[in-house]
């Protein structure tokens, strides 16, 4: 579980017992777990929504900057999936 | 029945600013004390009040036997619609004990395809293999299975049942069939002193989440207070072993520990104020904005047989009653604290001061916080020789006085005559 393990090559995925979900009523994701809600930003959001377990944070990273029209965005996305993974939301296989 | 299901809504960092949490406006003109909610996030359906346990601290209403029929299938599914229409999204199946209901995997079925995570909330009783595969199959996501103790003694002397082995199997058929599991243990005086064999009951089965809530003092174990009331040393003990065990703890084991509010000096914030984010039905299809509230005098709740949940959340008196601030009384009208705590409990100032509008005694700035100390102190006097060991099961001779209530149909008739 070392958080130091989280590098561009790491392939990030939703937490087993977590499931993330587009909610229209609150114009938000949000991660559902047992008896509990998540609401995510929208950063938050558009990060977690690319953890699909294939693709790699640089490439999670190069898709965001894309979408958002902006550049260096690595150093916030490894900050989120490292928050993440502590709490177990997302889950990143070694 | 476990205990009562906590909403539990939490943002993650960084915040967005539009918390379904910020309900409570300031800028409410005194004439019109309407408040625009969020959406009712949390939908608890109290399928039936039938029960093959009996539990001292069971949180529905010792009247059950008063209410109305259930609501047949096609009710419940037009209520899982409609409410997710409005943004409803975590489900809970409960009761009395869901697994009654024949209909329990069609209605989950249906709530699966609606896109609710959906949590079973039950006593294991009922819940043989073919039903959890079944489950499974139709989508349901969690269960969350209540022991009353750790020793089959206990726990089958306070459910008044013999359903501890029956409630272990269960526990290693939720794991097989690869639910995340969540150990529901309601503490108080008589099982407290158990917390650490609890935990290691719970590592042993491998469960997710474990909650060791202190009793609320609703229905049944509001009839029961005095001799489910911990001592603060009991109280003191068990945090202590909880703090151990989690210090050793070598795998991912989430541990609520939810203290007694009775010993709190500021109140629960209740279901988040209510009509803010929580909506059950009961079995008679009435809808409260918690599951307690249909105590509270002077409120009408409306019934999904002729309203609509849009009507229900959004237009009916019961559920706007207590929203926002307009409500309040002093000390909680000038309270900078209001917005964190919403004056506390409806029902538990409904009960203990006669006004559902006064502050939650639990708070030491209410001027009836003496009503709970009372109790407290009650609780902590010096033991007699006539109470026994604390934590053994009560002999015969110190229930004559005053005898534990168990929640059962003569029972409900019997208060309710």
């Amino acid at each position: 579980m070392s958080t130091s393990s989280i590098s561009l090559d790491s392939r990030p995925a939703v937490g087993r017992g977590f499931r993330l979900q587009w909610e229209a009523a609150q114009n938000a994701y949000v991660l559902l777990y047992p008896e509990g809600m998540i609401k995510l930003n929208t950063s938050a959001g558009e990060i977690m929504k690319r953890c699909n377990g294939e693709a790699t944070i640089a490439e999670i990273t190069q898709d965001l900057e894309r979408a958002f029209a902006t550049n260096g965005l690595a150093g916030d996305v490894i900050a989120f999936v490292t928050m993440a993974h502590g709490k177990h939301w997302l889950a990143v296989p070694t | 029945m476990s205990a009562a299901v906590t909403p539990s809504v939490a943002s993650a960092a960084p915040q967005t600013p539009s918390s379904p949490h910020a309900t409570a406006s300031t800028a409410i003109p005194s004439a019109m004390p309407k408040v625009q909610p969020g959406p009712p996030l949390w939908l608890l359906l109290e399928l039936t009040y039938r029960c093959p346990l009996h539990c001292v601290f069971c949180y529905n209403p010792t009247d059950f036997m008063r209410t109305g029929p259930e609501l047949e299938t096609a009710e419940w599914l037009r209520v899982l619609r409609e409410a997710r229409a409005q943004g409803s999204v975590q489900l809970g199946l409960s009761g009395g004990e869901p697994l009654t209901r024949e209909d329990l995997v069609p209605i989950v079925a249906e709530a699966h395809r609606l896109g609710f995570y959906i949590n079973l909330i039950t006593s294991g009783v009922g819940l043989t293999e073919p039903r959890i595969r079944a489950l499974k199959e139709a989508g349901l996501d969690h269960i969350q299975l209540s022991f009353q103790d750790s020793t089959r003694q206990m726990n089958d002397f306070l459910s008044s049942t013999r359903t501890f082995d029956l409630k272990s199997k269960v526990a290693a058929l939720i794991k097989q069939y690869d639910y995340p599991m969540v150990l529901n243990v309601v503490l108080h005086r008589l099982n407290i002193d158990h917390v650490e064999a609890i935990l290691e009951m719970a590592q042993r089965m491998g469960a997710d989440y474990v909650e060791l809530a202190n009793t609320q003092f609703y229905g049944w174990a509001w009839q029961n207070r005095e001799q489910l009331m911990p001592s603060r040393a009991q109280i003191e003990r068990a945090e202590e072993a909880t703090r151990r065990f989690r210090e050793r703890l070598d795998r991912p084991m989430r541990i609520f520990f939810v203290v007694p509010d009775y010993y709190e000096r500021r109140p629960k914030a209740c279901m988040n104020g209510l009509g803010s984010i929580f909506l059950t039905i009961t079995p008679d299809g009435t809808a409260l904005p918690c599951h307690a509230a249909r105590m509270l005098p002077g409120l009408e709740f409306p019934n999904v047989k002729n309203a609509s949940i849009a009507e229900i959340w959004f237009e009916s008196s019961g559920f706007n009653h207590f929203r926002g601030e307009a409500w309040m009384k002093e000390p909680c009208r000038s309270c900078p604290e209001r917005g964190r705590d919403f004056g506390g409990c409806r029902c538990q100032a409904y009960l203990l001061t006669g006004d559902a509008a006064n502050a939650d005694p639990v708070c030491d700035l209410s001027p009836h916080h003496h009503l709970v100390t009372e109790v407290v102190a009650r609780a902590n006097r010096p033991p007699s020789p006539a109470d026994g060991p604390i934590g053994a099961v009560p002999s015969t001779s110190t229930l004559i006085e005053k005898p534990l209530i168990f929640r059962s149909p003569a029972n409900s008739a019997a208060l309710h005559p």
